[in-house]
């Protein structure tokens, strides 16, 4: 390679470097901003002095206006609420459509995708009246109960265990097992990246969800952390900025600290899930 | 089996029962509900709004898919790349992905607010007047679109990232002694190959954009004048603030063939010619 080939690849690789820098502290500014306006006082939310002093007051008025910790005593429920059933019932669905030939069992999968493209925040309106019928209005399980049987849970898992050899199972026969004990001892704990991935994916989703549960819940009981934090932030309220950034990033902390510490994972775990 | 009850009393049922609630008429105090059969549509495609919501979303699609795509791609090479701090680097372009919408929303609001937000604030250094960002019909819709973008970008990024990484690094090798540029070399063999990862993006996006209206929520609640409204959030004003359910369900409908459509070419135009190998 000649050398002003390589002064020009030297060039490229500054300049990338440089772009990709720049392109990640514009990404990141938002959030750096929240947290700028979040830890001092109001006047200095555009006011940038490095000087500025330093507070926890809107942290304290945040909470002071509105029960956080209980909306995250909500959301914590919510979501392990939904992702303890995910993971039992898509199990078990997985489990059938993957080792099972049971009559119409395509017709019955193909049923189960459908839900991939048609999400319950779409049938609001019908999902809503169900509910009344069964009068789970305002109550953390009506949040849950649309999401419990999740087509992209049982999709992944049936992926997981298609995978399995056969013959893990016929030894796991020989030595006994029934077929729940074949899966519990030998496709569960084969498909522990797959639970992982999933895990991650669906904890997220819900903890961020907002639509269907700001439908479903009307009180300080039920409501999660988003539907808290929307009201909160609707600018009628009239409350002051930094305080909003506050409350923002108080529910948005349990989340953030996961995922910064476990960021691999993370990512890793999204991209799993995506590909398929 | 209990997870076939739950899927049908919340995906199938409700679907069947759109359909059905569609063609009857509001019941009111004095008048039960009725049929009415297409009556619910008529008045839809009377509705002047209804057309406003629809083309809002196709600009919204349109204005931010192929940007936050075309940003994802970028995203990945870069770090798909040793640069120095890429795990810090690919950690700022993830973060928005985590953060939920309503949270994004909030700390977005601020940017646009009129004359004391950030942006205005910027723009004053240079000169600029202080401009309403989401209360001028003009701008609503794009300043939403930055964030949308802001937001799905990283998301789409690591799925590009992960199909890079599946390229074999032979090509790359061969294509420069070949002596292609990188352009050449993105353009012609790249790109190509991370064909069915765009399709799987791009459906994605397509139904996000449909689905995602979180935001509008803080932001603008679809006004000033419904041009920021998108259908989602039109279904929603409808069923549960004008309570007209037989309506929403009608608007429903629109939203359930769209994505119907989107599944048919996904699973038989795109699957084959994405297994090209």
């Amino acid at each position: 390679m000649n050398p002003s080939r390589s002064y020009s690849q030297v060039f490229h690789t500054f300049l990338e470097t440089g772009a990709a820098w720049l392109l990640a502290v514009l990404w990141i500014s938002p959030l750096v901003y929240a947290f700028w306006a979040a830890f001092h006082p109001g006047e200095y939310a555009v006011n940038f002095d490095l000087l500025a002093p330093l507070t926890l007051d809107n942290f304290r008025e945040a909470l002071s206006q509105a029960p956080f910790p209980r909306y995250a005593l909500n959301t914590f429920i919510l979501v392990s609420t939904i992702l303890v059933a995910q993971l039992v019932l898509c199990t078990l669905a997985a489990y059938a459509f993957a080792r099972y030939q049971f009559r119409g069992h395509k017709i019955a999968f193909a049923l189960v995708l459908v839900q991939l493209m048609i999400t319950p925040e779409i049938l609001i309106v019908e999902n809503y009246s169900t509910l009344a019928r069964f009068s789970l209005v305002d109550t953390i399980l009506g949040i849950g109960l649309p999401y419990m049987a999740s087509a992209f849970g049982i999709f992944l898992l049936r992926q997981a265990f298609k995978s399995t050899p056969k013959e893990l199972e016929e030894a796991a026969r020989l030595e006994g097992c029934g077929s729940m004990g074949v899966l519990w001892r030998v496709y569960v704990p084969l498909a522990r990246p797959t639970y992982l991935a999933y895990a991650l994916v669906s904890i997220s989703h819900h903890w961020n969800n907002f639509l269907w549960p700001l439908i479903v819940t009307n009180s300080v009981e039920t409501r999660p952390l988003t539907v808290g934090l929307g009201i909160f932030g609707a600018p009628e309220s009239g409350v002051n900025w930094s305080v909003i950034s506050a409350a923002t990033l108080l529910s948005v902390a349990p989340l953030l600290i996961a995922f910064l510490l476990f960021q691999r994972q993370f990512v890793q775990s999204f991209m799993y899930a995506g590909i398929k | 089996m209990p997870a076939a009850i739950l899927l049908i009393a919340f995906t199938h049922y409700p679907t069947v029962a759109t359909v059905i609630d569609s063609l009857f008429s509001k019941a009111t105090a004095i008048r039960p509900s009725r049929f009415v059969g297409m009556l619910n549509y008529q008045r839809m495609l009377d509705d002047p709004i209804f057309w406003k919501v629809l083309i809002n979303n196709a600009w919204f699609a349109l204005g931010t898919i192929p940007t936050s795509i075309a940003l994802a791609i970028l995203m990945a090479l870069f770090v798909n790349r040793s640069i120095p701090g890429r795990s810090l680097v690919r950690m700022a372009y993830f973060t928005p992905t985590i953060l939920p919408m309503i949270a994004v929303a909030n700390i977005w609001l601020f940017f646009y607010t009129p004359d004391i937000g950030l942006i205005d604030q910027i723009a004053s250094w240079f000169g600029f007047s202080g401009h309403n960002w989401l209360g001028d019909p003009g701008t609503v819709l794009p300043a939403i679109m930055v964030m949308t973008v802001w937001k799905e970008a990283g998301f789409f990024m690591i799925f590009y990232l992960a199909a890079m990484q599946n390229i074999p690094p032979e090509l790359e090798e061969a294509s420069q002694l070949e002596g292609a540029t990188r352009w050449y070399y993105f353009r012609r063999v790249m790109f190509p190959l991370l064909m069915p990862t765009t399709l799987f993006v791009l459906i994605n996006a397509v139904l996000n954009s449909f689905k995602l209206v979180d935001h509008l929520f803080v932001l603008t609640k679809g006004g000033p004048d419904n041009a920021s409204n998108l259908l989602l959030y039109y279904i929603f004003e409808t069923a549960f603030s004008y309570f007209e359910t037989h309506f929403a369900a009608a608007l429903t409908m629109v939203l359930l063939i769209l994505l119907g459509v989107m599944a048919l070419l996904q699973f038989f135009i795109l699957d084959k010619r994405v297994h090209y190998r």
